[in-house]
């Protein structure tokens, strides 16, 4: 009797289940140990990443109107005025890895927001109570970021090619670029996914984002080299891990002298400080 | 309708669930009190001042369908999540299966299968992707997760639309495929936040039938919360009524009506003192008392005076939009 799984009630109408079609739920699967967790799940936030993207691709195509006003205009004026010392390359050259940077950061800060709803809508609370460390959950979110930053690249370069940007095609190369846009996006996520284990609020988080984004995008060489700046803008830019990303991304990408080994090191520890940074305040985002 | 007790095949003693390795592996579970499925004991927890859990102690039996109720603000979702280790608890005061929820909080978590009162699907997946998700991250092997898959939606009947995105469904069918979700994973006890806040009569039926079907063909332990008395009267094998974040009575739901009754029956033939909660006028007293009026006579006066704060009501009304 209580031992065998209950025949189905005669009474009750259709949603009867036959305990054979459901042999596989009764059977908890092995967990996952050490860094299989971490990649298993980061794999599982991408994915999800992907597939909302596969099903509505309208954010892919209005984020990109933005980086391409600011090359078609910003770009061709300034090229023109030839204002600003680039050291030889055409200015929109120059400043097609800055707005690549620009508009995979400008998407990355929305992670936050996006946390914040996910927490409103139960979405994040649900996740929460599975077997994923807070380090391993934010890590998912962090290069989910990162992959739908990818994408945002890939378009923002067809872009700058249409426009005839001169870019390297190496194969290599271009692999390097995109470890630098993930890493990059990885660490702006985590910024604002910080912020929002902070101010915990959507509204309060969206005024936020907006008043840093622009002043991390200034405060960087995205738009002109360092050493126009100002002593005090020169310093805020060494700490910046935008100007590292650009850096990175205009050495591969255009071929202009770089560090790509401190750009890289740079990247690499933000990113873990900002994994490390934002999961620590993820349980407040649970309460 | 002739439903007095739909799919109530299984006994509240539950079937013994397989007394195995729990997983999580490690030795067998440290004293498990009597095997329960949950145990909470002086279970507290305070936002500030405000004390939203105040001692509650639950046994939760295998097997069984136990329902928490309460008005809004009475403590049921901070304790559920307490339970679920969303709040953090100190050790001893949870054990799910045997494992404490503040010092095996991993292994607590592999144990349940959670749906919270929001409608939590992901609305930009189809409904296979969204069970496809939990499944990855409760790691299903990737050789058996779409069979796994297809089983979970099979259970709550959402196959022909699993291939849908999430938010062409309807309230009802969210719910239903938040269960698949939650049972992906081979849950033994699965906690239900207000599984049918907002929906409409019929979509709540279907609701609680495929929970009971779910339970009956796998014997899984079910907490579920609600603040409809009749869903309990009707659906849970014992309940706990809460009312400012303590336990205020618990037995099955006639245990309970019965106790009543014999209130109201020594009330009426005048005797004694005036017991120190006479809040509810005794009605004649042949009269079949409801669970509602259970509530009513431990719960004590005003009670819509303090149900639930406005980010209660504001966040069930939320959901309730979003069921449409």
């Amino acid at each position: 009797m209580s031992g065998a799984p209950a025949a189905p009630q005669p009474g009750s109408a259709e949603p009867t289940v036959a305990a054979d079609d459901l042999q596989l739920l009764l059977i908890p699967p092995r967990p996952r140990t050490g860094w299989r967790v971490l990649t298993t799940r980061v794999i599982a936030m991408c994915v999800v990443e992907l597939q909302k993207l596969r099903h509505d691709r309208t954010e892919l195509y209005t984020r990109a109107v933005q980086p391409a006003l600011w090359l078609l205009v910003f770009g061709e004026t300034f090229t023109r005025i030839k204002a600003i010392p680039t050291g030889g390359t055409p200015y929109i050259d120059y400043l097609a890895p800055g707005i690549i940077a620009q508009s995979a950061m400008f998407i990355a800060i929305f992670y936050g927001i996006m946390i914040i709803w996910e927490r409103d809508a139960g979405i994040l609370t649900k996740l929460l109570v599975t077997p994923t460390p807070r380090a391993a959950l934010i890590a998912g979110k962090a290069f989910a970021a990162g992959v739908k930053a990818l994408l945002q690249a890939v378009v923002v370069i067809l872009i700058a090619a249409l426009l005839g940007v001169a870019m390297t095609w190496n194969p290599l190369r271009l692999l390097g670029v995109a470890v630098a846009v993930i890493l990059g996006s990885a660490f702006f996520s985590c910024l604002s996914m910080t912020i929002a284990g902070i101010v915990l609020t959507r509204d309060r988080l969206m005024g936020i984002g907006q008043a840093i984004t622009m002043p991390l995008f200034f405060a960087s060489n995205a738009l002109y080299p360092v050493a126009v700046m100002p002593g005090w803008l020169r310093a805020i830019s060494t700490f910046n891990p935008l100007s590292y990303q650009v850096d990175a991304l205009r050495g591969l990408l255009l071929g202009t002298p770089s560090h790509l080994l401190l750009d890289y090191a740079v990247l690499v520890a933000a990113a873990a400080a900002g994994i490390a940074a934002a999961s620590s305040l993820l349980g407040r985002l649970a309460r | 309708m002739t439903r007095e007790d739909p799919g109530r095949t299984v006994p509240p003693t539950g079937p013994e669930a397989p007394p195995d390795t729990a997983p999580g592996g490690g030795p067998a579970p440290p004293r498990a009190p009597e095997g329960d499925a949950l145990s909470c004991h002086g279970l507290r927890y305070a936002f500030g001042e405000t004390r939203a859990v105040d001692g509650v102690d639950l046994a939760v039996r295998p097997g069984e369908v136990f329902g928490l109720l309460g008005p809004n603000g009475a403590g049921k979702t901070t304790a559920i999540r307490c339970i679920t280790t969303l709040l953090p608890v100190p050790a001893g005061m949870v054990r799910v299966f045997g494992h404490d929820a503040a010092r095996e909080r991993m292994a607590v978590r592999r144990l349940l299968g959670y749906v919270p009162q929001q409608l939590s699907a992901d609305a930009g997946l189809t409904g296979r992707e969204n069970v496809a998700l939990f499944a990855r991250v409760f790691d299903v092997p990737r050789r058996e997760r779409a069979a796994r898959v297809d089983q979970a939606l099979r259970a709550v009947h959402l196959t022909d639309a699993a291939n849908r995105l999430a938010k062409t469904y309807s309230g009802g069918m969210i719910r239903r495929l938040e269960l698949a979700q939650a049972l992906v994973s081979a849950p033994r006890l699965l906690m239900l936040d207000e599984p049918t806040i907002g929906l409409d009569p019929i979509a709540r039926t279907s609701v609680w039938e495929h929970i009971n079907a779910v339970r009956a063909a796998t014997g899984m332990t079910v907490l579920v919360t609600t603040h409809y008395m009749d869903e309990a009267e009707q659906y849970c094998d014992r309940v706990a009524l809460m009312h400012r974040g303590r336990i205020r009575a618990l037995g099955t739901p006639a245990e309970l009506r019965s106790a009543l009754r014999t209130r109201w029956a020594r009330a009426a033939s005048g005797d004694s003192a005036p017991s120190p909660l006479p809040t509810t006028p005794a009605p004649s007293s042949d009269a079949e008392p409801t669970l509602e009026d259970v509530f009513r006579d431990v719960a004590g006066t005003g009670l819509d005076e303090q149900s639930g704060d406005f980010r209660d009501v504001r966040s069930t009304r939320r959901t309730a939009a979003r069921v449409g």
